[in-house]
């Protein structure tokens, strides 16, 4: 260990590299590199936010007050778009740059000129979709989802959302071949797969998940490009072609895309909970064959999107048998990770209470997954607010909720600083109070009637709408919290020691100093 | 003591839940008026205590470790990594739970899907931002009319007080006699749309150029609202859908009204 030590330090006089912006556009750096995936995310995470509170505001009461119908629209499809692809995403990809050649004893990503290049796509392909609000026509509307021929009827706006969706994609591929070639190549010595952290082992999977379907959605989006400008008629009835066609692809790329945007945090939730509960991780190998069938059955149960879309009975029954069956690799996790609290020696730092947190709501978010499964049900609730509940419990509690507790985790290993722990806690009970206020009373309206995407609403659903909009308001001030307590950590934060949490195992804690070095594992440590 | 006050909790909170169903519609589907609306109600009241269950079992556990397993309370870490058995069970148990949970519900598709032999059938069009309807076959056959928001422009700008039916009232009711198997043919003339109608416990796209099918039968005569569910412009939020269902010999007199009231125009434009 000592001699890791002294080579990293023996190192650090060919840390030389361009300094100011330069070193940011020219870096190489996997740590560089992540830190800018990180910034920008939640840079767009704002973004999605400010949007998010547009909807709020105009629902907090009916009729119209604020945002047009057609403006409404417009926020709701960017607000989806801008936090899947720009905020969500690409934070998962920070934290696979971080992360993911530490715990593997690797120097850096496997291509890292590439590297460099697909983070640099993504400023451009955000201009694109926030700068579209200010084309003539608007920005795209039709729902994060784009169905034609609504898509096909919009104007210059849904263009630039193609264009950029092109972009995020090409970045996505490269990202993700880059990840599959450093696990693959670049482990330590003794490091085998079944040794790997999981969460390495959830990027691994989410990785070739991404190679599958970013293809298919950018073929989908061309498909749309052509149709829309150059007479085709892929989706189109009149010219032979189908407008359910486009969801059957779109899904197809949709649905392992929520499991793209949910296994790194099954990953960051499975280091977490093991170091805070000072045991080892239960069942591990069961949590990386779950992983793996949660991946592969994502792609068999696209059309449970498509129940009222009209399929035959027995497309019907698949769809729905398969869909149910996810929940059991997913109950396996949450078992697995009861069961490696259960007589632990459990201490509850800001990690740990995002980590628990993300238990309890996702596994909410997950009952009504299996609920939303059953094609009857489904048949109310689909397209109604029931179903945007459904899918923040498992987006915003889920995702979102494992970054957090991913980015206290590591942070002190990040900057060699530690974040202020009471702060972190009030941002942790604000989130969760706000969040469940926001989005648990979306479930009474769904089922009650109110259908999604309306900018307004009948007066029975007036008084759930606005305690949702008073949550969702307290949720996106507490979320300036967060960002207080990061900058405040990196600028003035106490000194981290080299293993802040006593649990930690993995190969960051236990083998590299606090801060991490510009340049870690040269030379690759030895894993017994 | 101890059982007893967790006898008294239980209790407590299956009279909540239960009061709880009782307020009706505030936190549940709409008061079901069909066969189908019937069954997704129930199936969804049973997969709540499924779910309850399974959530109190997880949780309790899980609750119980974070109150006594802590670092602070002094507790030392156990060392076990893996059981086979354990997990095997707990692979197996939400297997057999799923299928308890399918069983029903696939009866029910079959049920949904089965559109034969209708006592009469309507085909709705879904237009940028209104629906038509076309009575095809039974009573009340050739009856056609365009079916559009009723709410004054006043109430969405909030320069009139809002109405009870706010955004839910139309010009043209879809009216249906009673007890009488219903087939709804959708299709659209411009981009998706959905006809959704909660109590009747159906929902279908509308889609352009293609034909979909429905049905229902309505328990009750009443009025049952519904809104259009697939995102269709600027204006989806404004063009619900209101069914009528009227006792046979009403509904007899009302395509009457309808046929006689469909020769004055026709002869009112030959005139012209």
């Amino acid at each position: 260990m000592a001699a890791v030590h002294g080579d990293a330090h023996g190192h650090e006089h060919d840390d030389h590299h361009p300094s100011g912006i330069m070193r940011w556009i020219t870096t190489t750096n996997h740590k560089d590199i992540g830190t800018m995936y990180l910034w920008f995310s939640f840079a767009m995470f704002l973004v999605g936010g400010t949007l998010a509170m547009g909807i709020r505001a105009e629902l907090y009461q009916p009729g119209i007050q604020i945002l047009e119908p057609e403006l409404f629209n417009q926020f709701t499809t960017l607000h989806g778009l801008i936090m899947v692809f720009g905020a969500i995403m690409p934070a998962f990809v920070g934290f696979a740059n971080w992360q993911v050649p530490m715990m593997i004893g690797a120097p850096d990503m496997a291509f890292a000129r590439m590297n460099n290049w697909s983070f640099w796509l993504l400023p451009v392909a955000a201009t694109l979709l926030v700068g579209s609000f200010f084309v003539p026509g608007g920005a795209a509307a039709g729902g994060w989802t784009f169905y034609p021929p609504l898509s096909t009827q919009g104007g210059l706006g849904v263009d630039l959302m193609i264009f950029s969706v092109h972009i995020l994609g090409a970045s996505s591929i490269m990202g993700s071949i880059n990840i599959i070639t450093t696990i693959l190549n670049m482990r330590a010595p003794g490091m085998t797969m079944m040794k790997m952290p999981l969460f390495v082992w959830t990027w691994l999977i989410t990785a070739y998940l991404l190679v599958l379907v970013m293809p298919v959605l950018a073929g989908v989006v061309t498909m749309l490009l052509t149709d829309r400008h150059f007479g085709t008629s892929f989706f189109n009835a009149a010219g032979g072609g189908d407008p359910v066609m486009f969801q059957h692809i779109f899904w197809f790329f949709g649905h392992p895309e929520v499991y793209i945007m949910i296994l790194p945090s099954f990953g960051i939730v499975s280091e977490v909970i093991p170091t805070f509960s000072r045991k080892p991780l239960f069942g591990y190998s069961s949590m990386v064959y779950a992983t793996a069938s949660i991946a592969i059955l994502s792609c068999v149960v696209w059309a449970h999107h498509m129940f009222t879309a009209g399929m035959p009975t027995v497309g019907q029954l698949f769809f729905m048998y398969a869909t149910m069956l996810i929940a059991v690799p997913t109950g396996v996790k949450v078992f697995n990770w009861t069961a490696t609290m259960w007589r632990g020696s459990m201490s509850f730092e800001t990690p740990m209470l995002f980590s628990i947190g993300f238990i309890f709501l996702f596994v909410i978010g997950g009952f009504s997954g299996v609920i939303c499964a059953i094609v009857p049900i489904d048949i109310q609730v689909q397209d109604t607010y029931y179903v945007i509940a459904h899918f923040h419990y498992v987006l915003v509690s889920g995702s979102l909720f494992a970054l957090f507790a991913g980015a206290y985790y590591w942070i002190p290993k990040w900057t060699g600083r530690m974040y202020n722990e009471t702060l972190g806690k009030w941002h942790f009970w604000l989130s969760m109070f706000f969040f469940n206020m926001t989005f648990f009373v979306q479930h009474f309206l769904g089922l009650a009637g109110m259908p999604r995407r309306i900018p307004d609403y009948n007066l029975q659903f007036a008084d759930f709408n606005m305690i949702s909009s008073l949550g969702a308001f307290g949720f996106g001030l507490t979320q300036l919290l967060f960002l207080y307590i990061m900058i405040n950590c990196i600028r003035s934060g106490d000194k981290a020691p080299q293993k802040p949490w006593d649990g930690a195992t993995t190969l960051e804690w236990t083998h590299l100093p606090t801060p991490a070095p510009y340049h870690s594992f040269e030379k690759p440590p030895i894993v017994k | 003591m101890r059982s007893k006050s967790a006898v008294t909790l239980a209790g407590v909170s299956a009279l909540a839940l239960y009061s709880s169903m009782a307020v009706g519609s505030k936190y549940n589907f709409p008061e079901p008026q069909s066969v189908i609306a019937k069954d997704i109600y129930d199936q969804h009241i049973m997969l709540m205590w499924i779910c309850l269950v399974i959530f109190i079992g997880v949780f309790g556990v899980m609750f119980y470790s974070l109150l006594k397993h802590r670092k602070s309370l002094g507790y030392k870490a156990a060392n076990f990594h893996h059981s086979t058995t354990v997990e095997i069970i707990w692979t197996v148990i939400p297997c057999l739970i799923l299928v308890a949970m399918a069983w029903p519900a696939t009866k029910t598709v079959i049920a949904m899907k089965d559109t034969s032999s209708p006592d009469m059938t309507i085909k709705a069009t879904g237009y940028q931002w209104m629906w038509g309807y076309d009575y095809l076959q039974g009573e009340g056959e050739g009856i056609s009319f365009f079916s559009k928001l009723s709410t004054p422009r006043a109430q969405i700008e909030n320069k009139a007080p809002k109405g009870e039916n706010y955004l839910l009232e139309v010009d043209n009711h879809v009216v249906v006699p009673v007890g009488k198997k219903v087939r709804v043919i959708l299709t659209a003339n411009d981009v998706l749309h959905a006809w959704w109608v909660p109590a009747l416990g159906i929902k279908q796209d509308a889609i352009p150029g293609f034909i979909r099918d429905t049905w229902f039968t309505a328990d009750k005569p009443g009025i049952y609202r519904g809104q259009c569910a697939e995102l269709c412009g600027k204006d989806h939020g404004y063009m619900p859908i209101v069914v009528e269902v009227m006792e046979a010999g009403e509904y007899s007199k009302w395509v009457a009204a309808q046929k006689a009231s469909a020769v004055k125009t026709s002869m009112h434009v030959e005139n012209k």
